[in-house]
């Protein structure tokens, strides 16, 4: 049992926070959604240059062999610094499905573009009824020759709009909430019959909502076993979700660390308001969620390597309801204890919050999560 | 990082659990997962097969019968002793004076008192609180007064647990009225047999005695019982206080309380099934249960933390164990209520002499739940320690 990290993690946790404490303030941030896309290119390169886009992928895939640890340490990162760059998207989640089953083809074909910062991926997953149900698919991939032939809808597809290719879920046969049936695609963004229409989010990041219309791929477009590839997109989500929770622990440390700053300084009645009990515990409730969730995330980045797929799963469904719980009384009472300042676009508190929300309500939000859990028989 | 334990670590969980199945006495364990109390027998009994196993006060330097664990396997032993359950060691004792008396004591009161600890043949009190001082506990006015080569001692205690069981007790008494508040006390060890010592037990609200009001009326205590030196008992007070970290989130004992409850969950109905069918009750026991594990991966990291840097000064995060262990403790006894509904009311006024078995499984679980309230009060109420977060990790 061992919290530390070696001395490389360490090595490279120096230097993303480092790189990250140069370029990305908040005003840099301001600056950079306003770049095309809405976030920024040259950041996105200087992440390639230290090897942070390589990071999960093996040695021989021209990467770096980074586990777990590392990704948490890269996403705590980006959480902290509020990063608008699609690491998720892009290294995570379209990286995951090629990391797991990629054909070497495949891998040639999309891993040196992604290591490079040269190209981004997007996942098209969500549909206009399925919710947080990874399995609820109706978009369709019908045989066509050897090839396939993609009709549907998706939905809030995160970097959609910017992505090079898009990675797609499809019912290969079956009905809409079968469990078998469902393949995973690779679709060139640019494919004849794919149409985007892009929106920036909510906490400033950018979507699509995405549709294939008779989107004609070859043989090679899917990923895994197009027939039945549930346990896969349920093992890059998880990944997804893990990384997530990470990114949350460095925007619940980010939030706490500016509050506590705030309520020193600003002054009523003649004092720091930070002197006031009231404000002191409500500050120490904030701390001890987030400890609960640094813990969390802890947890699952390890349980992301069980072996039982069932154990896995549960617990990082569980990781998923703590951060949750905590990040939603962080956020709130991060605006509470900033008070009319919280509320305004200005202060950098509303945007943390804001980012925040959001994670809570992806893949799978405290609710959900939390069913799952007992539906799973608990914990304990 | 790792959280895995390794074989060694597996091994020696193993080897404990193992020594409780084998000696642990049946009728104790049925006790503590009834939530009865145990007898004073009951309890020195148990202590003794531990301290003759080597294991009785397991965190004591190795030169006093401690056994030079690692903080995981000091870890592993609370956990599952906790979880099995079995009787914690009497904390007055092996947790709060030992250490005291080991690190400030002198050689001869090393050498009497010490083992005496460890066999339990001394029942340690501790005399901190007073009517006038919880929180604000260096307030307190028991005094002390030296005539020649004795101590005369006079004042009041209270909540003190277990006195009825007593055979010494360990006192802060103000012994230099003119110091300010922390500096003229001093740490007084002495015997509850004395001339002038009266304990007057107090009914809590679950019906039990756990804890008492004891009156010091001129005792006189030998001038050799000081500990350390005159007027610096407050800092050995804050040193036993800090002493106190691993065990006091008691995650094992909220885990057998989750079996427990799931167990009772899915013999009793509500609705014409069992109660762990309803969908909205197995997902409040889900929270409950995640709350505990992420209490337990942070309880492991100050213990990893611990094993790094050796135990010096408290570690603030021990606060967090202590707001979200109580916390938790006490949503576990309300589940127990809920679970039994109706149940909880009937009084078993013969409770813990087991003369009234035919209600045994839902006797205590009322004053299991009373009881309970004490955990976020008791060792620095959680608003205490929510001080402490805010004032020695937020810097506010």
């Amino acid at each position: 049992m061992d919290f530390d990290l070696n001395e490389e993690q360490r090595l490279l946790k120096e230097s993303i926070d480092g790189l990250l404490t140069d370029a990305y303030d908040f005003e840099q941030r301001k600056k950079y959604m306003k770049e095309k896309g809405g976030w920024s290119k040259t950041v996105w390169l200087k992440l390639a240059e230290q090897g942070l886009l390589g990071l999960p992928f093996s040695e021989a895939d021209g990467g770096f062999g980074g586990g777990g640890v590392e990704t948490m340490i890269v996403m705590e990162a980006l959480g902290k610094a509020l990063v608008l760059e699609p690491y998720l998207a892009t290294v995570v989640i379209g990286g995951g499905f090629l990391r797991h089953a990629g054909t070497d083809a495949q891998k040639a074909a999309h891993l040196p573009g992604i290591i490079d910062g040269s190209k981004t991926l997007a996942f098209a997953q969500l549909e206009k009824n399925s919710r947080y149900d990874l399995f609820d698919v109706t978009t369709t991939a019908k045989k066509k020759g050897d090839g396939w032939i993609i009709d549907g809808e998706k939905f809030v597809v995160l970097n959609g709009e910017n992505a090079d290719t898009l990675v797609v879920t499809a019912r290969t046969r079956g009905e809409r909430r079968d469990q078998g049936g469902i393949g995973v695609f690779l679709v060139p963004a640019n494919a004849k019959g794919v149409g985007r229409k892009g929106y920036p989010t909510q906490d400033g990041l950018h979507a699509a909502d995405v549709t294939f219309t008779g989107v004609e791929l070859g043989a090679d477009a899917a990923i895994g076993n197009p027939e039945d590839s549930l346990a896969l997109i349920e093992r890059v989500v998880d990944e997804a979700r893990v990384a997530l929770c990470a990114e949350a622990v460095g925007l619940m440390d980010e939030s706490l660390k500016t509050t506590v700053e705030y309520i020193k300084t600003r002054k009523q009645f003649g004092v720091a308001i930070g002197s006031f009990q009231s404000l002191q515990h409500r500050a120490s409730d904030m701390f001890v969620a987030a400890e609960q969730a640094r813990s969390m995330s802890m947890f699952a980045t390890m349980a992301n390597d069980f072996e039982n797929a069932k154990e896995r799963s549960n617990a990082i469904a569980a990781a998923k309801v703590q951060i949750g719980k905590s990040l939603k009384f962080v956020g709130q009472q991060s605006i509470q204890l900033h008070g009319g300042i919280g509320m305004t676009m200005e202060a950098k508190i509303g945007h943390y919050f804001k980012r925040l929300t959001m994670i809570e309500n992806t893949f799978g939000d405290t609710e959900y999560h939390q069913r799952r859990v007992a539906d799973a028989g608990g914990l304990i | 990082m790792d959280l895995a334990f390794t074989k060694e670590e597996q091994a020696f969980r193993e080897e404990v659990r193992q020594f409780f199945r084998d000696n642990v006495p049946p009728e104790t364990r049925r006790k503590l997962v009834e939530g009865r109390h145990l007898s004073k027998d009951e309890m020195v009994t148990w202590w003794r097969i531990l301290n003759k196993k080597g294991w009785g006060v397991s965190h004591w330097p190795t030169q006093y019968g401690g056994t030079g664990w690692t903080s995981v396997q000091h870890y592993i032993f609370n956990e599952e002793l906790q979880s099995y359950p079995a009787p914690q060691p009497l904390a007055f004792g092996v947790s709060m004076v030992g250490p005291v008396i080991y690190t400030f004591g002198n050689e001869e009161q090393k050498k009497k008192y010490l083992p005496r600890i460890a066999n339990v043949d001394d029942w340690w009190c501790q005399g901190f609180s007073e009517p006038g001082s919880g929180s604000d506990l260096a307030s307190l006015k028991t005094k002390a007064e030296r005539k020649g080569d004795k101590w005369i001692i006079n004042g009041q205690k209270t909540w003190t647990t277990l006195a009825q069981h007593a055979d010494m007790i360990f006192c802060l008494c103000r012994t230099d009225a003119s110091a300010k508040k922390q500096m003229g006390i001093s740490f007084i060890v002495f015997s509850m047999k004395s001339k002038g010592v009266t304990v007057r037990p107090i009914q809590t609200i679950d019906g039990g005695v756990e804890v008492n009001e004891v009156f010091f009326d001129d005792v006189e205590v030998p001038y050799e019982n000081l500990i350390g030196e005159e007027n610096k008992g407050w800092d050995y007070a804050k040193f036993l206080l800090g002493n106190e970290r691993t065990g006091i989130a008691r995650v094992g004992v909220s885990k057998e309380r989750i079996r427990r409850i799931r167990d009772l969950a899915s013999k009793v109905e509500s609705a014409g099934r069992p109660i762990i069918q309803d969908p909205a009750f197995r997902e409040k026991l889900a929270a409950c249960e995640i709350e505990l594990k992420a209490l337990e991966l942070t309880q492991l990291r100050v213990v990893a933390d611990e094993g790094k840097h050796g135990k010096g000064k408290p570690n603030p995060a021990s606060s967090v164990l202590k707001i979200k262990g109580s916390e938790i403790q006490q949503t576990t006894t309300e589940l127990l209520m809920e679970v039994i509904g109706p149940f909880a009311a009937p009084y078993d006024v013969h409770g813990d002499d087991g003369s009234n078995e035919a209600m045994d499984w839902t006797a205590q679980i009322a004053p299991s739940y009373f009881n309970n309230r004490k955990v976020s009060i008791y060792g620095g109420s959680n608003e205490i320690q929510r001080n402490i977060i805010a004032k020695a990790v937020l810097g506010l």
